[in-house]
């Protein structure tokens, strides 16, 4: 027998009295909780925390964060590589085969992207044309509201994190994400890791995961490996500053958003 | 009381340690999975939910089910049930219990269960369907217990049962609704984002519940003694015959708003399920089959002389588990992933471990099942000698 077994064997046998007890008590703190929970804010409900926990001086702050994709830029196909590559190597993404595949940043033909925008007379080359896809960071998160864990959290600045230690692998996130941005760990993923990157932890099985706008670099004060990696063709700034490189941007081109009836105001916006 | 499961035939031992022996079987195919993860089952990035999640969707309407025996024996006197109403409960606890197994066993991380009771995010419906489904199990063990024993000494129960029996009622009424909410509010999933999902989920849960609780009844008189009372399966049988007819009539609802206003984020899991999408067609067989299944049952459950002919009445509950399981114990949750949010199809079928696995829950289901039964049954045996 395995040491997982072994440990779940044990497991099992301490926490069969253990569930008793604590479904009281876990009731009891969360009606206590209750009173504070609802006297807060409509951003408690949408599961707003603190700004990062560790920032350095150099570290880059937002209001909200967002990033601005010139389709215009994206020409050949090593313009997408570039991006992609860039953020697997970095954040210790596995390359698995199947459909239990994990995937942060990845490319849609824009009628896959956008569904909903059928259009069968589509000028030429727009149908097939793809389009770089990640989470969209949004501004009402459903992962956020479904996650029965707090696993999944938006933070002062927009970005919508995952604490990979909390997350039980539910995947209620996954079902209540209307953009299909999040990938499960259906199995260990170091194997299928080339090159282990040691500035990132790897994650286990069990666990969700998505794109987090490289939150571990920007406190470092740079900026999302893709960003860097695109030449110009994605900007990436605070929308809550009027003179930042992307409001301008936004301001003088005509940009959309992914499923925007939804309400959900994703933070990516794409320029046609 | 409980040491009357512990005296009984040899068939009834046979019985014990044939589930015993499955379940060490369907055991083993968990700690594979719990070494594993969750790679050995069908399910992928775009299907993420599958067979776990169904069954614990089925099984909590058959728990919530308990209520059409509750409403009209104690809030409407009704006696005849008085026979039926503890085995009722006992399902109702057998139910519960597998509807946590479910969710337990469809985990990444299942170690880290009581992050949802220490980080509690009332935001989250899956926090309250677990805190709801807590409160029914302990409800369901007090009331059938408490009542169970009076029995024994022959006395009324206590005066503290009838409030917890009428919040019973609501809270039956709410385990079902909160396991609606669980879909019914996604953004982005069509096919669950409905408003009478929560509706459509009480109805099938009133019909298949007491369907699969007669049938428990006709196979357990089989080996006891213990009648249960010929006017109390008629009734019951009415009640699943009503609510069968409500079930299929919502369902016809969701298609003519599907199929009216033609928008294909609504047609398309109907269109898949029924007759396969983009020549993707893994859930046709089982679709088609259920509503020719559920129209087969209703043939014979609305006709009072089909109805009460025993043996025609088995073959329609029969009928009806089936379709109600395919509708709810498996389609819905595949469906609901169907098409994806890039418009792409992704099938899903269970693999063998996942069966196991999940034919394991059911085994633990069956054991609390016969266990609490056979307590139940001795009691009623006794006072009734
Ligand atoms: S895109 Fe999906 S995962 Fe990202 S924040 Fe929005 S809902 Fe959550
Ligand atoms: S899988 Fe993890 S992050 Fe997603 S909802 Fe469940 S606990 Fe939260």
């Amino acid at each position: 027998m395995d040491s997982d077994k072994r440990r779940f064997l044990r497991f099992m046998g301490i926490s069969t009295g253990l569930v008793i007890g604590s479904g009281f008590l876990g009731g009891l703190s969360s009606a206590l909780r209750l009173g504070t929970k609802l006297g807060g804010s409509a951003l408690a409900a949408q599961g707003a925390v603190s700004g990062s926990l560790i920032s350095s001086p150099s570290a880059l702050k937002a209001g909200r964060w967002a990033m601005a994709i010139d389709l215009r830029k994206f020409k050949t196909n090593d313009d997408y590589r570039r991006c992609i590559d860039a953020c697997d190597e970095i954040h210790n993404i596995p390359d698995i085969p199947t459909g239990q595949e994990i995937k942060w940043v990845w490319e849609e033909p824009y009628e896959n992207a956008f569904p909903e925008q059928q259009n069968h007379y589509l000028e030429k080359g727009l149908k097939d044309k793809p389009i770089l896809l990640m989470c969209n960071q949004c501004e009402y998160p459903p992962c956020v509201r479904v996650c029965p864990t707090g696993a999944t959290f938006k933070r002062r600045d927009g970005i919508v994190m995952m604490d990979y230690h909390r997350c039980i692998g539910c995947r209620y996130c996954m079902a209540a994400c209307p953009y299909g941005s999040r990938s499960f760990n259906f199995q260990d993923p170091r194997p299928f890791i080339k090159h282990i990157c040691p500035d990132y932890p790897t994650r286990t099985k069990g666990v969700v995961e998505k794109c987090d706008f490289c939150a571990e670099r920007l406190d470092k004060g740079l900026l999302p490996a893709c960003v860097e990696a695109s030449n110009g063709a994605m900007v990436f700034g605070d929308l809550d500053d009027p003179n930042s490189d992307i409001r301008k941007l936004l301001s003088k081109s005509f940009s959309i958003r992914r499923k925007p009836e939804l309400g959900t105001q994703p933070s990516i916006f794409y320029i046609l | 009381m409980i040491e009357k499961a512990f005296y009984g035939s040899k068939k009834y031992w046979a019985w014990i340690v044939f589930l015993f022996i499955l379940l060490g079987t369907c055991f083993h195919f968990y700690l594979i999975q719990f070494s594993e993860g969750l790679t050995i089952t069908g399910m992928s990035r775009n299907v993420s939910w599958g067979l776990y999640i169904a069954q614990f969707t089925y099984l909590v309407g058959v728990a919530a089910s308990a209520v059409m025996l509750v409403i009209p024996y104690y809030l409407h006197h009704y006696k005849a049930f008085s026979r039926m109403m503890i085995l009722g409960e006992f399902m109702a606890i057998a139910a519960v219990t597998m509807c946590m197994l479910f969710i337990f066993v469809d985990l990444g991380q299942p170690m880290r269960v009581m992050n949802v009771l220490l980080y509690p995010q009332l935001h989250s419906v899956m926090f309250w369907d677990m805190t709801v489904l807590g409160g029914y199990l302990v409800l369901n063990l007090l009331i059938g217990f408490t009542t169970l024993e009076a029995e024994r000494k022959a006395a009324p129960p206590p005066g503290w049962v009838k409030p917890l029996i009428y919040l019973s009622v609501l809270w039956a009424i709410s385990i079902h609704t909160v396991t609606a909410f669980l879909y019914a509010g996604l953004p982005g999933r069509p096919y669950w984002m409905s408003a009478i999902m929560a509706a459509r989920f009480l109805a099938g849960a009133f019909c298949s519940g007491p369907a699969i609780l007669l049938l428990l009844v006709f196979l357990a008189q089989r080996f006891v003694k213990y009648r249960v009372g010929e006017e109390s399966i008629k009734a019951l049988a009415k009640i699943v015959a009503y609510a069968m007819s409500a079930n299929v009539f919502f369902l016809l609802l969701e298609v003519f708003t599907a199929f009216y206003s033609r928008i294909p984020d609504e047609m398309n899991p109907f269109k898949y399920l029924f007759a396969g999408l983009d020549g993707h067609t893994a859930l046709r067989v089982r679709a088609v089959l259920r509503p020719g299944l559920g129209i087969a049952s209703l043939a014979i459950l609305i006709p009072p002389q089909s109805r009460n002919n025993t043996k025609l009445l088995t073959v329609a509950l029969i009928a009806l588990v089936v379709s109600t399981w395919i509708d709810k114990g498996f389609s819905l949750i595949a469906a609901g992933f169907v098409p994806n949010p890039f418009g792409r199809i992704t099938e899903y079928l269970p693999t063998f471990p996942e069966i196991m696995i999940a034919l394991g829950v059911y085994t633990v289901g069956l054991l609390i099942l016969t266990v609490l039964w056979k307590v139940a049954i001795s009691v009623k045996e006794k006072t009734a000698a």
